[in-house]
């Protein structure tokens, strides 16, 4: 039996619907049922009726027919035969007679009505009670690849929820009238009501949603740090754990994708005025899905052979099939973006040769230079950057050497410098290759650990060593120049510093030494200084990001719009999405109030 | 796609010219400017010093040494084939002035590519001494173009068999010694010559840059595959560089990082033999 189906049969053992006499089930075992269901007795013939996770739609299979509007008030219970129909309670919709069950709910019961009238919806549970259930529905996980399996493959670890598990979740969603959860979102997704959908076994509807205001899903399901973001504001998160909603937006996005029901925006028409976006990662792919859908013709400059900046480049197969990315571009050429590869823009074409043709450019370029530590030995053979670590791995396909001429490196001992999401992926596509011993070597302690938590999870689970409150002193070569241990320094945590993340100080006379044959340096990235060497007048601050007006992005180059890590400083997708947003907003706004200029 | 419009094959099949049809790169690149390209959908990245360009007719020209699996595969492709990808221009160009009397220094390919910035130079209205070397008569490319090129040039062969016998630093020790009016001198070709040239000309505190090519993946500064020591400092050489001062340069870095992926290389290149 699969997974989802004993979950789904606990879940049913959870939540049972009980005769007020004589305390037997109603239920009925059924497998692949995505709602409740129990059975009873009417006209002596045998009646199913069923009900939504919510508890409220109904759908009656019965052998004799029944009409609409007609009232069963000749209910029994299939054990002792008794009526179910309740005198006292009448439905507070339409006046009828209503039918009486008890439902457990993780040992508790609790008396539940529902109106006999075929057709009326109303059911009597009250808010409190209906509260009391949703919270006893526990956080469903997502069935994944083994741990011992994945190991050995590049194949993505979760496989999605099913429909069921995502009726489940979905049911848990308490619908707040003042969702915190939309504040928590970066792109202001509405959603309550996305997830409302899904309960309501709208999938594609829900998918829909999502999309008026996040064109990657998909994606972002996969990569978003929900627990600090959405998730962080549920309110169920409070007692309990949070809803899902990472998880339900992959889901959407899948189902819709699967089932070939993604459908070509209604693009605006044509205003005349045309966009060059620079960069084809997540900032620049929202830039160009928006202002495109708002009728202007949009050009993608990307500087490698394939779009979609670190979502090609960077994060690995195993937790974003390329194939996704790949068909989140097609869906964006489909909408009738013109995406043009190999362009370097600063040296190909300059920003402002661009702004000969274009009414108005995006800089989406994101920090592309890797940061080193600048300690001892960093220049040995078998010492990566996690940028040309991954862009090996990912983009050049390295790991399918010598299928592919890019050559693997490879790592026995490897030693992966850092804590963010960078490292985790570097670590966990190490151990995937061949390496026998994994250690992340992270300055600060575990609670600082920038990474989502799903990724920390996922790394210990298939393996990973933590070597926290640790930080490289120096790189000790052989004699052939390639790395053979890394001498470390412990740290402890100082004062709060300027990011308000506490200061790891070096203790004294801790240094040891850790064995390995590989060192990936995943620090972060700077920004990169190709694009500014033809555009000295794009303001910069102090670090070297592009500074924008916080409003509209725009910088100090009336016309040229910037966003994401370039701005920013390395971040997330999500955050780099919004940035888009933001930018699209305010081009749009600009543009149409000026006549066509080109 | 880039479509190959000439090909032409020295130094005994060793050494293979290009011309490819790239309109936008060739109206930009410069001398001393590299692009990247990738054969086909499972090419690795190799980056390649322009070695000329004609940006009227649209055309840049590289000239490559048949060494490991992509220039072995591109040997095989003829006129009117296709390269996937060619990005470009990359790096910064070579700093072009008139200042004077300057030595270009080349050996082996590197000639190919000391051509396009002795080109700039003579153009910029310096007296252009040439200095370029080869293992043997055979492998001697570019010869006529640098005679057009250079107001002297000197040519050697390691066997002598051709020209004078011995290492470019010979003549170019000569050169030093007896001409004050030197300012400059560039060298390109194997780290060894650039190496040795480096170290003639510190004797005699004379600027001396070199055009390195270290191991490269994306060639935009996003990997920092391509990391150099200069001057005690990390540069990375697709956007610093490839253009640095010799004096500077840590050689033997260089060449022990360029030789890290020398098995996986022989590997790559039996496999698609085999």
């Amino acid at each position: 039996m699969l997974e989802q189906d004993v979950r789904y049969l606990k879940y049913k053992t959870y939540l049972s619907f009980y005769c007020p006499h004589c305390k037997n089930t109603f239920n009925v075992e059924r497998k692949h049922e995505k709602s409740l269901i129990f059975n009873a007795i009417y006209k002596k013939e045998d009646i199913v009726l069923k009900l939504s996770p919510f508890l409220d739609v109904f759908d009656i299979k019965a052998s004799v027919p029944i009409k609409d509007g007609e009232i069963l008030d000749d209910l029994l219970c299939p054990s002792c035969k008794k009526s179910i129909v309740n005198h006292k309670v009448k439905c507070k919709e339409c006046g009828s007679k209503v039918g009486e069950t008890i439902i457990s709910a993780y040992a508790k019961l609790i008396p539940f009505y529902f109106c006999l009238k075929h057709g009326c919806e109303w059911h009597g549970i009250s808010k409190e009670d209906e509260k009391k259930i949703k919270l006893k529905i526990p956080r469903q996980a997502m069935p994944e690849q083994d741990q011992k399996l994945r190991v050995d493959n590049f194949q993505e670890v979760p496989f999605g929820y099913t429909s069921e598990l995502a009726l489940l979740e979905a049911g848990r969603c308490l619908q707040c009238k003042n969702p915190k959860c939309v504040e928590g979102c970066p792109v202001n997704i509405d959603i309550p009501s996305f997830i409302a959908l899904i309960a309501e076994e709208k999938f594609n509807e829900a998918a829909k949603k999502i999309k008026e205001r996040n064109i990657l899903p998909a994606l972002c399901g996969r990569v978003c740090p929900q627990e600090s973001q959405c998730e962080a504001k549920c309110i169920l998160g409070i007692r309990d754990e949070p809803v899902s909603i990472g998880r339900l937006e992959r889901f959407a996005a899948d189902y819709e994708r699967k089932m070939d029901m993604v459908e070509v925006p209604v693009i605006k028409n044509d205003t005349g005025k045309k966009i060059a976006v620079i960069g084809s990662g997540p900032g620049g792919l929202t830039v160009a899905a928006d202002m495109r859908q708002l009728g202007y013709s949009v050009t993608v400059y990307e500087a490698l052979h394939e779009a979609g900046g670190v979502l090609t480049y960077g994060i690995p197969e195993f937790r974003l099939p390329k194939s996704i990315v790949q068909f989140e571009i097609d869906y964006l050429k489909k909408m009738g973006c013109r995406v043009e590869l190999n362009h370097i823009i600063g040296n190909i074409i300059t920003i402002d040769e661009l702004l000969e043709h274009f009414d108005a450019v995006y800089i989406g370029v994101g920090a592309g230079l890797p940061w080193f530590m600048g300690i001892e030995g960093e220049n040995l053979g078998n010492v990566f950057s996690a940028n040309e670590y991954l862009t090996r791995m990912n983009l050049m396909k390295a790991y399918r050497f010598p299928e592919y001429d890019t050559p693997m490196p490879k790592g026995n001992k490897v030693a992966v410098i850092g804590g963010g999401n960078v490292a985790m992926d570097c670590a966990r596509t190490a151990i995937r290759t061949g390496a026998t011993e994994v250690t992340i070597v992270y300055r600060r302690s575990r609670h600082e650990l920038p990474a989502r938590a799903e990724e920390v999870h996922h790394a210990e689970e298939e393996g990973i060593k933590f070597k926290l409150l640790t930080s490289p002193v120096k790189y000790i070569g052989t004699d052939f120049n390639t790395i053979k241990a890394m001498e470390c320094i412990k740290m402890e945590l100082g004062e709060p510093d300027a990011s308000g993340r506490r200061r790891p100080v070096p203790i004294k006379d801790s240094n040891f030494t850790l064995e390995c044959d590989m060192a990936i340096v995943a620090i972060g990235n700077g920004p990169n200084p190709i694009i500014f060497q033809s555009s000295p007048d794009i303001k910069r601050n102090k670090r070297g990001y592009i500074d924008v007006n916080e409003k509209t992005n725009e910088t100090s180059k009336e016309f040229v719009y910037a966003g994401g890590d370039i701005v920013t400083g390395s971040a997330t997708v999500i955050l780099a999405m919004g940035a888009g947003r933001i930018a699209a907003n305010a081009m749009h706004k600009k543009l149409s109030s000026i006549k066509k200029k080109k | 796609m880039f479509q190959i419009v000439r090909k032409e094959e020295m130094a005994k099949g060793t050494i293979i010219r290009f011309d490819i049809d790239a309109p936008k790169i060739a109206k930009k690149i410069k001398a001393g400017q590299f692009i990247i390209l990738r054969v086909n959908e499972t090419g690795e990245r190799i980056p390649l010093t322009v070695a000329d360009k004609d940006e009227f007719a649209g055309i840049i020209t590289i000239i490559f040494q048949v060494v490991g699996k992509t220039t072995a595969l591109m040997r095989t492709l003829n006129e009117g084939d296709v390269i996937l990808d060619v990005v470009g221009p990359l790096g910064k160009p070579a700093e072009i002035e008139k200042t004077g009397t300057v030595v270009m220094v080349g050996g082996g390919t590197g000639v190919a590519i000391l051509h396009h910035v002795a080109k700039a130079f003579k153009e910029a209205g310096n007296y252009v001494i040439g200095i370029i070397g080869a293992q043997e008569k055979e492998m001697l490319i570019m010869e006529n173009e640098m005679i057009s090129i250079c107001d002297e040039l000197v040519v050697t062969t390691d066997d002598g068999s051709y020209g004078e016998r011995g290492f470019v630093t010979i003549p170019l020790g000569k050169y030093l010694d007896e001409r004050y009016d030197i300012k400059l001198v560039y060298a390109i070709g194997p780290i060894v010559m650039m190496k040795n040239v480096c170290k003639l000309t510190k004797k005699y505190k004379i600027l001396t840059m070199v055009s390195l090519n270290p191991i490269m993946i994306d060639g935009t500064g996003m990997c920092g595959g391509c990391r150099v020591k200069v001057g005690g400092e990390t540069k990375f050489c697709c956007v610093d560089g490839p253009d640095f001062d010799g004096h500077k340069v840590d050689f033997d870095e260089l060449e022990k990082r360029n030789s890290l992926y020398l098995k996986d290389e022989k590997d790559s290149l039996l496999y698609s033999i085999r």
